[in-house]
C-alpha cells in the first residue's frame, strides 16, 4: 500500500488504513534507533529541507535526526535567518527550496494553511510540522504510536485532551487521528478556549476537568501559553492551575492504568504538576523518542518507500 | 443616429407588466417604448427572446484609483462593469488618498470621463482618512459629485461619530452607507463557525456584524438619517433590518452575489479567493439572505467588486487582503441562484440591480421611461457559460467562481445610447 498524495498536510483526510500503515512502518524505525549504531542507508542521496518559520527545538531536531538516521541530507532554514526577513513570499521560498533540490520540505509556520499553500506550489513532498492552529499531524501520529505501543490498540479508548483547544493544532490532529482509529475523544478547557463547534469534529466537550478525566485511558495535557492570559482568555495562571491543572488527585479520576502525555515543552506547576509529569503514568519522554521513529516512517514513506523494502534488514 | 431594439422582453421595474416591446433610442435618450415601433432611419437590433432591462447599477464597487492602480483602474473597472451589464457604478472611497476631499472626487470623475465606459458615481468618506474620528467635509464632497457617504472597508467604530455623521448627512439629504463590523469582536479572517474551527483560522462571528447593524438602525431612528447597510451577510442582520423597516426606520440594505451563493465551506483548501469581508457565512445565513431578498428586506444586490493582484492573493490565508471581484459574474449568479430557482422574479431581480440602488443614491438610472437616458442592458437569460477569470476585463482575477457554470448573461450594454 502507499499513502494518498505526495504530502502529509493533516489527518483530516487520512484513512484508518493509512494511519495504521504509518504506525506499522514506525515500529522497525524504532528498532533502528534503539541500536548502538543507529543509521541505515535507506534515504541516501535524498534531500530534506526543514523550513521553520516558528521557533521549535523539539520538532525540528526530531525531523533532522530522523533524516540523518535514514542517511538523507538535511538542512534547516529558519524564518528569521532566511529571505523571509527580506520580504520573500512563502510561495517564492517554496520554489527556491525546491530549486535547490529538496525532495521533501518540512514546514512549520504560524499561519493555518501555510503547508497546503507550499504543497500546491511545488512538486516536492511537503510535510506539515505544524501550521498555526490547524494541524500537526506528525505529533498526533507519534501520540497514537505511543498509546498503541503501551495499550496494544487504540480502539475503544477514552482519550481526554485538556487545555487551550482553540489555539492547538495538536488537539485538532489528535481528534481526527484518534477518532479515526476507533478511540473516543473528549476535550476540556475554559469555555474561552473551546472553539465554536469543535464537537462537530467528533469529540465531546467538557467544562469540568473532573468530568473529562473520569475513566479516561489517555490524558493529553496541552501547554498553556502565557500570552493567552494577556488576550483575556483566562484570568491567570494560578486560577488555571487550580481549575484545570493535572495533579495526582485529578489523575486518580482517570482509569488506573491511564497514560499521561504532553506534546511539550511543559510548564511544571501550571497545566500539570512535576509530580505527575515525572510519575509512573507519564510517557512524555517516550513520546519524544517515538517522535523520531514516526518521522522516520513518514520520510521513508513519502520518499517512495513501500512494502517491498521496509528497512528491517 | 437612432437605434431600434426590436421584440425584446421588457423588464422595467417601473412598468406594470412584462411585455414584448420595441425601444427606440435617439440622441442618447429613450425616445419610445411600445409594440410595433417603426423608425425607418434607425438601425435595427433584434432582441427576440432576450431581456431588455434598464442599465444595471452597482452601488458598491472598488475602482482602486487613485493609489492602487495595480489592482484596478477606473478604465478597467468601468469596462468590467459594462461587460457585466452595469451602466452605472458607485465607487467606494478607500483609495489612496482616501476620497475625503473634493479633489479626489473630481479626479475620479475626470478619469471616468476619460474612460468613457460606465457612469461613475463616487462615494465620499464619512470621516477624514476614514479613520472614524473627524467628519469629512461632506457638503464639499457632495458639491464635487459624491452621491453618498461611507467609510467602507472600515466601520465607524465610535457611536458618537456615527451619530454626528448621520445628523450632518441628513441635512444634506444624503445616505450613509455603513460597513457594519464591531472591530473588537472581529479581527478574524473567515466566518467563526465549524469550518474556522476545523481549519484553525481565526473567526469573525456573525455577532460582529449584527451588533453594529443594531447600533446603526438605532442611530438612524435617533437622527432620521437615511441609512444603507452594506453587504449584509448574516441571518441576524436580516432580522434586525426587517424589524427596523417594520418600525418605519429609514433603512435599506444590500447583499452580494457571493453572500447569497457561497457558504464558509468554500474556505476548505485555504483558497484566498474566498477571503472576503464580511466573510462567507454558514448555510443558515445564506438561507436568511435568500428570504430577505425575496420579502424585500434586502433592497439591493451589489457586488462589492474588490480587485487585488495575483501576488497579493497568492499568500498565506491570514496575509491575503479581503475581497473578490464581482462585476462580471453578478448577472449570471443572480439568474442562476435567484431567478431560475424562483427566489425572485426577473422584475424583482432587475429592481434590486437597477431601480432600487438608483433611488437610494438619487442617480438618474433604473428606468426605461421615455426621456430617460438610454442606459440599457440586454440579457440572454438562457445562455449557459463558464466563468473564466482570464477573460475578465477587470485587472482582478480573484474570484471563487472560476470554472463555475452559470446561466444568464448580459450580452449588450448601452450607455447614453452608445453600444458596448
Amino acid at each position: 500500500m502507499t499513502l494518498q498524495g505526495k504530502d502529509l498536510l493533516g489527518l483530516l483526510h487520512k484513512t484508518e488504513s493509512e494511519i495504521e500503515y504509518i504506525l506499522d512502518t514506525a515500529v522497525p524505525m524504532k528498532e533502528i534507533i534503539s541500536r548502538p549504531l543507529k543509521k541505515v542507508p535507506t534515504l541516501r542521496g535524498r534531500t530534506i529541507v526543514n523550513v521553520f518559520y516558528e521557533p521549535s527545538t523539539r520538532t525540528r531536531t526530531s525531523f533532522e535526526l530522523a533524516a540523518k538516521y535514514l542517511s538523507a541530507d538535511s538542512v534547516n532554514i529558519s524564518g528569521s535567518a532566511s529571505s523571509v526577513v527580506k520580504g520573500e513570499s512563502l510561495v517564492d521560498t517554496a520554489r527556491t527550496v525546491k530549486a535547490l533540490g529538496a525532495d521533501i520540505i518540512v514546514v512549520r509556520h504560524a499561519m493555518a494553511g501555510a503547508a497546503e499553500l507550499m504543497a500546491r506550489t511545488v512538486s516536492a513532498s511537503v510535510i506539515n510540522a505544524g501550521d498555526g492552529a490547524h494541524e500537526h499531524p506528525t505529533q498526533a501520529l507519534l501520540d497514537m504510536f505511543t498509546v498503541r505501543e503501551a495499550k496494544g490498540t487504540l480502539k475503544g479508548l477514552e482519550v481526554a485532551i485538556i487545555g487551550d483547544i482553540t489555539h492547538s493544532r495538536v488537539a485538532r490532529s489528535d481528534i481526527w487521528g484518534f477518532s479515526r482509529m476507533g478511540a473516543r475523544v473528549r476535550v476540556c478547557g475554559p469555555p474561552t478556549m473551546i472553539p465554536h463547534g469543535i464537537d462537530t469534529m467528533g469529540c465531546k466537550i467538557f467544562d469540568k476537568v473532573e468530568d473529562a478525566l473520569e475513566g479516561a485511558d489517555v490524558v493529553i495535557v496541552l501547554r498553556i501559553q502565557n500570552e493567552r492570559q494577556q488576550q483575556g482568555l483566562f484570568p491567570g495562571l494560578r486560577e488555571y492551575a487550580n481549575m484545570y491543572g493535572i495533579n495526582s488527585k485529578r489523575l486518580g479520576l482517570a482509569a488506573p492504568d491511564a497514560l499521561l502525555m504532553h506534546p511539550g515543552p511543559i510548564n511544571r506547576g501550571v497545566e500539570l504538576t512535576g509530580e505527575v509529569a515525572d510519575g509512573q503514568q507519564s510517557l512524555i519522554e517516550t513520546q519524544v523518542t517515538n517522535g523520531v521513529a514516526v518521522r522516520m516512517a513518514i520520510l521513508y514513506l513519502l520518499a517512495g518507500g513501500g512494502d517491498a523494502n521496509v528497512p528491517v534488514d | 443616429m437612432s437605434l431600434l431594439i426590436k421584440n425584446g422582453i421588457i423588464i422595467d421595474p417601473c412598468a406594470e407588466n412584462r411585455a414584448v416591446k420595441d425601444i427606440l433610442v435617439e440622441n442618447g435618450k429613450i425616445a419610445g417604448v411600445s409594440e410595433h415601433l417603426t423608425a425607418p432611419e434607425a438601425e435595427v437590433l433584434d432582441a427576440t427572446d432576450k431581456l431588455v432591462t434598464p442599465g444595471l447599477v452597482d452601488m458598491h464597487v472598488h475602482l482602486r484609483e487613485p493609489g492602487f492602480e495595480a489592482k484596478e483602474t477606473v478604465q478597467t473597472g468601468t469596462l468590467a462593469a459594462l461587460k457585466g451589464g452595469f451602466t452605472s457604478v458607485a465607487c467606494m472611497p478607500n483609495t489612496y488618498p482616501v476620497a475625503d476631499n473634493a479633489s479626489v472626487i473630481r479626479y475620479i470623475l475626470g478619469r471616468a470621463q476619460e474612460a468613457g465606459n460606465a457612469k461613475v458615481y463616487p462615494v465620499g468618506a464619512i470621516t477624514k482618512n476614514s479613520e472614524g474620528s473627524e467628519l469629512a467635509p461632506m457638503a464639499e464632497l457632495k458639491e464635487a459629485g459624491a452621491v453618498a457617504f461611507s467609510d467602507d472597508g472600515k466601520p465607524v467604530n465610535d457611536a458618537a461619530v456615527m451619530r454626528r455623521a448621520m445628523e450632518y448627512a441628513k441635512m444634506l439629504d444624503a445616505v450613509i452607507i455603513s460597513h457594519c463590523e464591531e472591530s473588537t469582536l472581529a479581527g478574524g479572517v473567515m466566518h467563526e463557525g465549524t469550518i474556522s474551527t476545523m481549519l484553525g483560522l481565526k473567526g469573525i462571528p456573525a455577532a460582529a456584524e449584527e451588533v453594529m447593524v443594531a447600533r446603526d438602525v438605532i442611530l438612524a431612528r435617533l437622527t432620521g438619517c437615511r441609512l444603507h447597510i452594506a453587504h449584509v451577510s448574516t441571518a441576524g442582520s436580516v432580522q434586525i433590518i426587517r424589524e427596523a423597516k417594520s418600525r418605519g426606520i429609514k433603512v435599506t440594505a444590500e447583499t452580494t452575489p457571493h453572500h447569497f451563493t457561497l457558504t464558509h465551506d468554500y474556505v476548505h483548501g485555504y483558497d484566498t479567493a474566498t477571503k472576503v469581508n464580511p466573510p462567507l457565512r454558514a448555510p443558515e445565513d445564506v438561507e436568511a439572505i435568500l428570504a430577505g431578498l425575496a420579502d424585500g428586506t434586502i433592497d439591493v444586490i451589489a457586488t462589492d467588486h474588490a480587485p487585488h493582484t495575483e501576488e497579493e492573493k497568492n499568500v498565506e490565508y491570514d496575509l491575503a487582503p479581503f475581497g473578490l471581484v464581482g462585476l462580471e459574474t453578478a448577472v449570471g449568479l443572480v439568474w442562476s441562484q435567484l431567478v431560475l430557482p424562483g427566489f425572485l422574479t426577473a422584475e424583482q431581480a432587475v429592481a434590486k440591480l437597477s431601480l432600487n440602488p438608483a433611488r437610494i443614491l438619487g442617480v438618474p438610472a433604473g428606468s426605461l421611461e421615455v426621456g430617460a437616458p438610454a442606459d440599457i442592458t440586454i440579457i440572454e437569460p438562457r445562455q449557459e457559460w463558464e466563468v473564466n477569470p482570464e477573460s475578465f476585463a477587470s485587472k482582478g482575477k480573484n474570484t471563487p467562481f472560476a470554472g463555475r457554470k452559470l446561466t444568464g448573461k448580459p450580452v449588450m450594454t448601452l450607455v447614453n445610447g452608445t453600444r458596448f
